[in-house]
C-alpha cells in the first residue's frame, strides 16, 4: 500500500464547487464535521461563561440574570440540538459507515447532502434566535413559561424543528445502507460493532424525531394563535408538554450515548489487539437499549404531578434499561483481558470513558430511584449526572473516534505526545468541574439558578477552575489537530492495525473508497488470527 | 463551605430524611465497588498487558457463557432491591396521615405565599410546628414552580390550574431553607423562602397573633414590615434604583410615564390598582410582569403599604 495516494477524495474533484455539491460521503461528513466543530466552541463558550458568572455569589460579576437565562439555554440548546446528536453519526458516521461496509456511498448520497444543508438551514434559525433576543427557556422549552416569555422562542423551536429532519434523513439513510450496501459476504454478525451501534441510533433517531417535530409544531402554534392545547385556562395541560417532550428526549439520549458506545467498541479491540469479549452481547444490548428507551420517558417527571403509579412502572423500566449498559462495560473490561494493550490517544478517550461513563450510569441509579429523585431532581446533581453521560460518555468517545480515525481523514498524522497532554488535562479538568456538581447538587443546590446562597461559594469556585482547565485542554487539541493538516507526518492506510474495511485503503481514501472491491479476508475483531508477534508491536 | 450534614447530603430534619440517606448511601456504597471493579480491572489490564511487554501474548477467550450469566444476574438483582426500596419510600413520601395540618401554597413569579387553617397569611416564610405532619396543597398562578426543602429531602412541582401534594414532619426546630427547583424566569434564583419551624405552643401562639399582624404598630411602619415579608423587595427598590419593578423611592404624587405614552399621577387609587391589578398601567421601560396580590393582601395591608409609600420622599 502506498504512504503517499496520488489521488485521494481531498483533492479529487476540485474546486469549490465540488464540495458544495458533493455527493461523496467522506465529504459530506467533514462538512458536518466542521460545523459541528463550530458548534462545540460556541456552546463550549457558552458553558465558560456561564461558570465565569457562578464563580461568586451576587450574580451581575460579568452578565444580568435574564442575560444568564439566555446563555444557559444557548449552551444547552447549541451543545444537545447542533454538536452531540449530529457529531458521532452525522460526522464520524458518514465519513467511516459506508467505508466499514466495503461501500462505495451511502444509499441515499443526495438524500445525505441534503440531510447536511437542512442542518445549516436550521442552525441558522438558532442563530437568528441568539442574535434576536434569544430564547430564555432552558433546552427543554416547557410550558406555560415558554409560551409566555418575551424572547424569541418561535425562531428558536423552528431551528430545533427544522434540525430534527436532518437527523431523520441521516438515521433513514444510515439503516437503508447498512440493509442493503453490505460488501457480499459480510452477515450481519461479521459487521463492525459501530455499524450495530448507529443502526440501533437510527432506529430512534427515525422513530422519535417526529414526536419532537409535532411537540415543538403545537408549542409554536400555541404561542402564535392560543390553541390552548397547553393551557390550563383553556382546558389544556403543561404535564402534556413534558410527556411529549420527554418521549423523544429520552430515547434522544440514547441517540446521543449509543453512537459513542459503538466508537468504543472499535477502540478498545483495536488497541488491545484482541478480539472483543462478547459481540453479540454488546450488539444485542444495542438493539435492546433503543427498544427499552421508548418506555422510559416518564423518569424525568417523577416529581411533575403524573400519577405515582406511573411513576412506579417508569422507575422500574429505567432499572431495566441500566442492565444492557452494564452489560457493555463489563465486555469492554473483558477485552482487556489478555490484550496487548497500547496507550495511543484514541485508547486514552476510551479509558477516559470507562472511569466517566461509568459514573454517570451508576448515578443514574440516585436518579432512577423514586425516593432519592425526590431531592435529587432538578438540583446540580442531575447536571452533574448528565454531563458525566454526555460529555464524560459520548464526547469522550467522540475525541476518541476523531483521533483514531484522524489519520484516514487526512493522511496525516496529529502529534502524539500533545494528543496525550491534551487527554490528560481534558479528564481532569472535566472532573474537577463536575464532580464538584454532584455535592453541590446533593446538598440541594437547585439548577439553573443565576445566583446562589453562600455556603454553595468554594464548590461552584471548584467548578469554575475546572472548567478553565478543560478548556486548555481543548485550546491545545485545537493547535495541534489544525496544525496536523498540514504539517502533520503522512499516515500509512493503517496506523494502528485496524482489521475493519475502511483500514484496508489508502489515507486519505480514494474518491471511490475501494480501488477494487475489497475482500472480506478478516472479521471485524480476528485478531486470534493474526501471528502473536504481530500483536505485540 | 457547608460543613453541616453528611459528605454528600444537608442536614437531617424531617421525618423521612433519615430513611432517603439511608437508601442514597446503600446506592452510594453498591455503586462504589461497582466502580472499583471498573476501574482497578481497567488499570490492572492496561498495565498487566501492555504492548511491547516480555511475556508473549496469547488469545484471550471472545466470551464465557458463565461469566455473563453472573455480570448480568447481581447487577439485576441489585437494581430490583433498590428499585422496591426507592418505590415503597416514594408511597410514603407521598400519603400524608389523616391528621396532618393542611396549609395552602401559591408559588408565583417571583415569590411564595401560604395560607393557614385559621385564615392567618405569610409571604416567602413557611411556620410550621414540630413533630406535626404538615400537609401541602400546592398550586401556581403563573408559570411551573418547583417546591423544595433540601433538610426535608421533599421536592414537589407546583403547577398552575391543578394541585400537587406533599408533606412532611419537621424533627426540629429552626429556619430552613426552601428553594425554587422549576425554571421560572429572571427572579428563579431569588424565589427562596424559609421555613421556620417552631415548639407547637408557639405555634398555637403565632397562628393566634398571625391574624392580628400589624396591630400596635403605625400603618406606615407595618406597610415597611409588609414591604419585605410580602416580598415586594423582591422586584421594588426603595433607594431609586430600577430592579424588576420601578423603585418606590419619591413616587408618591408624582407624574410617572406610562408605556402607552400617556402618564399618571400617582396616588392612593393608583397605588391600590397596581397592587390589585398590576397589568392595567405599567410603567414605560419595564415589562408587565407583576403578579396580583389581589387575595395575598387584605385592605388594611394594602393601606399600609399606600402609607408606607408615601413615606418614602
Amino acid at each position: 500500500m502506498e504512504a503517499v495516494p496520488e489521488r485521494s477524495y481531498l483533492n479529487e474533484p476540485k474546486g469549490w464547487k465540488s464540495w458544495v455539491f458533493t455527493l461523496d460521503h467522506k465529504r459530506i461528513g467533514l462538512m458536518y464535521l466542521f460545523s459541528i466543530m463550530a458548534s462545540f466552541l460556541l456552546g463550549g463558550i457558552f458553558a465558560l461563561l456561564i461558570r465565569l458568572e457562578l464563580l461568586h455569589i451576587g450574580g451581575k460579576h460579568i452578565m444580568g440574570a435574564e442575560t444568564y437565562n439566555q446563555v444557559f439555554t444557548l449552551h444547552g440548546a447549541i451543545m444537545i440540538f447542533l454538536f452531540i446528536i449530529p457529531s458521532i453519526p452525522a460526522a464520524l458516521g458518514n465519513f467511516v459507515l459506508p467505508q466499514m461496509l466495503g461501500a462505495k456511498d451511502v444509499a441515499f448520497p443526495r438524500l445525505n447532502l441534503a440531510s447536511f444543508y437542512i442542518y445549516v438551514f436550521g442552525a441558522f434559525f438558532a442563530v437568528y434566535s441568539m442574535m434576536s433576543n434569544a430564547a430564555d427557556t432552558g433546552w427543554t422549552f416547557y410550558t406555560p413559561y415558554s409560551t409566555t416569555t418575551n424572547t424569541a422562542v418561535i425562531s428558536m423551536t423552528l431551528g430545533v424543528f427544522i434540525l430534527g429532519f436532518s437527523s431523520i434523513f441521516t438515521g433513514l439513510n444510515f439503516i437503508v445502507t447498512v440493509h442493503k450496501l453490505r460488501l457480499p459476504g459480510m452477515t450481519w454478525y461479521k459487521m463492525p460493532l459501530f455499524v450495530w451501534g448507529l443502526y440501533a441510533t437510527a432506529i430512534i433517531q427515525v422513530l422519535a424525531t417526529p414526536v419532537l417535530g409535532i411537540t415543538l409544531i403545537l408549542l409554536i402554534l400555541e404561542r402564535l394563535f392560543g390553541i390552548g392545547i397547553f393551557d390550563p385556562a383553556m382546558g389544556g395541560d403543561p404535564i402534556l408538554y413534558q410527556h411529549f417532550f420527554w418521549f423523544y428526549s429520552h430515547p434522544a439520549v440514547y441517540i446521543m450515548i449509543l453512537p459513542g458506545m459503538a466508537i468504543i467498541s472499535e477502540l478498545i479491540p483495536v488497541f488491545a489487539h484482541r478480539k472483543i469479549f462478547g459481540y453479540k452481547a454488546i450488539a444485542y444490548s444495542s438493539l435492546a437499549i433503543a427498544f427499552v428507551s421508548f418506555l422510559v420517558w416518564g423518569h424525568h417527571m417523577f416529581v411533575s404531578g403524573q400519577s405515582q403509579y406511573a411513576a412506579m412502572i417508569f422507575s422500574f423500566l429505567t432499572f431495566v434499561v441500566a442492565i444492557p449498559s452494564g452489560i457493555k462495560v463489563f465486555n469492554w473490561l473483558a477485552t482487556l483481558y489478555k490484550g496487548s494493550i497500547s496507550f495511543a490517544t484514541p485508547m486514552l478517550y476510551a479509558f477516559s470513558f470507562l472511569f466517566l461513563f461509568t459514573i454517570g450510569g451508576l448515578t443514574g441509579m440516585f436518579l432512577g430511584a423514586l425516593a432519592t429523585d425526590v431531592h435529587l431532581h432538578d438540583t446540580y446533581f442531575v447536571v452533574a449526572h448528565f454531563h458525566y453521560v454526555m460529555m464524560g460518555g459520548t464526547v469522550m468517545a467522540f475525541l476518541g473516534g476523531l483521533h483514531y480515525w484522524w489519520p484516514k481523514m487526512w493522511g496525516r498524522m496529529y502529534n502524539e505526545f500533545w494528543g496525550k497532554v491534551s487527554a490528560v488535562l481534558v479528564f481532569l479538568g472535566f472532573n474537577i468541574t463536575f464532580f464538584t456538581q454532584f455535592i453541590l447538587g446533593a446538598k440541594g443546590m437547585p439548577r439553573r439558578y443565576y445566583n446562589y446562597l453562600d455556603q454553595y461559594q468554594p464548590l461552584h469556585a471548584y467548578s469554575t477552575y475546572g472548567s478553565w482547565i478543560l478548556a486548555l485542554g481543548f485550546i491545545i487539541m485545537a493547535v495541534y489537530l489544525i496544525h496536523s493538516i498540514f504539517k502533520g507526518k503522512k499516515a500509512s492506510g493503517n496506523p494502528w492495525g485496524g482489521l475493519t474495511l475502511e483500514w484496508t485503503n489508502s489515507s486519505p481514501p480514494p474518491p471511490e473508497n475501494f480501488i477494487e472491491t475489497p475482500v472480506l479476508k478478516y472479521g471485524p475483531y480476528d485478531y486470534d488470527k493474526l501471528p502473536a508477534e504481530k500483536l505485540n508491536s | 463551605m457547608d460543613t453541616t450534614g453528611t459528605l454528600f447530603m444537608p442536614p437531617q430534619h424531617s421525618t423521612f430524611a433519615g430513611q432517603v440517606d439511608s437508601l442514597f448511601y446503600f446506592i452510594l456504597y453498591a455503586s462504589t465497588v461497582f466502580f472499583a471493579i471498573v476501574v482497578f480491572g481497567m488499570i490492572f489490564f492496561a498495565v498487566r498487558y501492555r504492548r511491547g511487554r516480555k511475556q508473549p501474548v496469547e488469545a484471550g477467550p471472545s466470551h464465557n457463557t458463565a461469566l455473563e450469566i453472573i455480570w448480568t444476574i447481581i447487577p439485576t438483582v441489585l437494581v430490583v432491591i433498590v428499585f422496591f426500596w426507592g418505590f415503597k419510600l416514594f408511597l410514603k413520601m407521598n400519603v400524608p396521615p389523616k391528621d396532618a395540618i393542611e396549609i395552602k401554597v401559591t408559588g408565583q413569579k417571583w415569590f411564595w405565599s401560604f395560607d393557614y387553617p385559621n385564615g392567618a397569611s405569610t409571604v416567602n416564610e413557611l411556620d410550621v410546628p414540630v413533630g406535626k405532619p404538615v400537609k401541602l396543597l400546592m398550586s401556581s398562578r403563573d408559570v411551573i414552580h418547583g417546591f423544595f426543602i433540601p433538610d426535608f429531602r421533599i421536592k414537589m412541582d407546583v403547577v398552575p390550574n391543578r394541585y400537587t401534594i406533599t408533606w412532611f414532619e419537621a424533627t426540629q426546630t429552626g429556619t430552613f431553607n426552601l428553594f425554587c427547583t422549576q425554571y421560572c424566569g429572571k427572579g428563579h434564583s431569588e424565589m427562596i423562602a424559609k421555613v421556620k419551624v417552631m415548639g407547637e405552643r408557639e405555634y398555637e401562639d403565632w397562628l393566634v397573633s398571625g391574624t392580628k399582624a400589624g396591630e400596635g404598630m403605625s400603618l406606615a411602619d407595618f406597610g415597611a414590615k409588609l414591604y419585605v415579608s410580602k416580598a415586594c423587595a423582591t422586584c421594588h427598590n426603595v433607594d431609586g434604583t430600577a430592579n424588576v419593578g420601578p423603585s418606590f423611592k419619591g413616587i408618591f404624587e408624582h407624574q410617572v410615564k406610562l408605556s402607552d405614552g400617556s402618564s399618571v399621577m400617582v396616588d392612593e387609587n393608583y397605588i391600590r390598582e397596581s397592587i390589585l391589578d398590576p397589568q392595567a398601567k405599567i410603567v414605560a421601560g419595564y415589562q408587565p410582569v407583576m403578579p396580583t396580590f389581589q387575595g395575598v393582601l387584605n385592605d388594611r395591608e394594602v393601606d399600609a403599604l399606600t402609607a408606607y409609600i408615601k413615606t418614602l420622599k
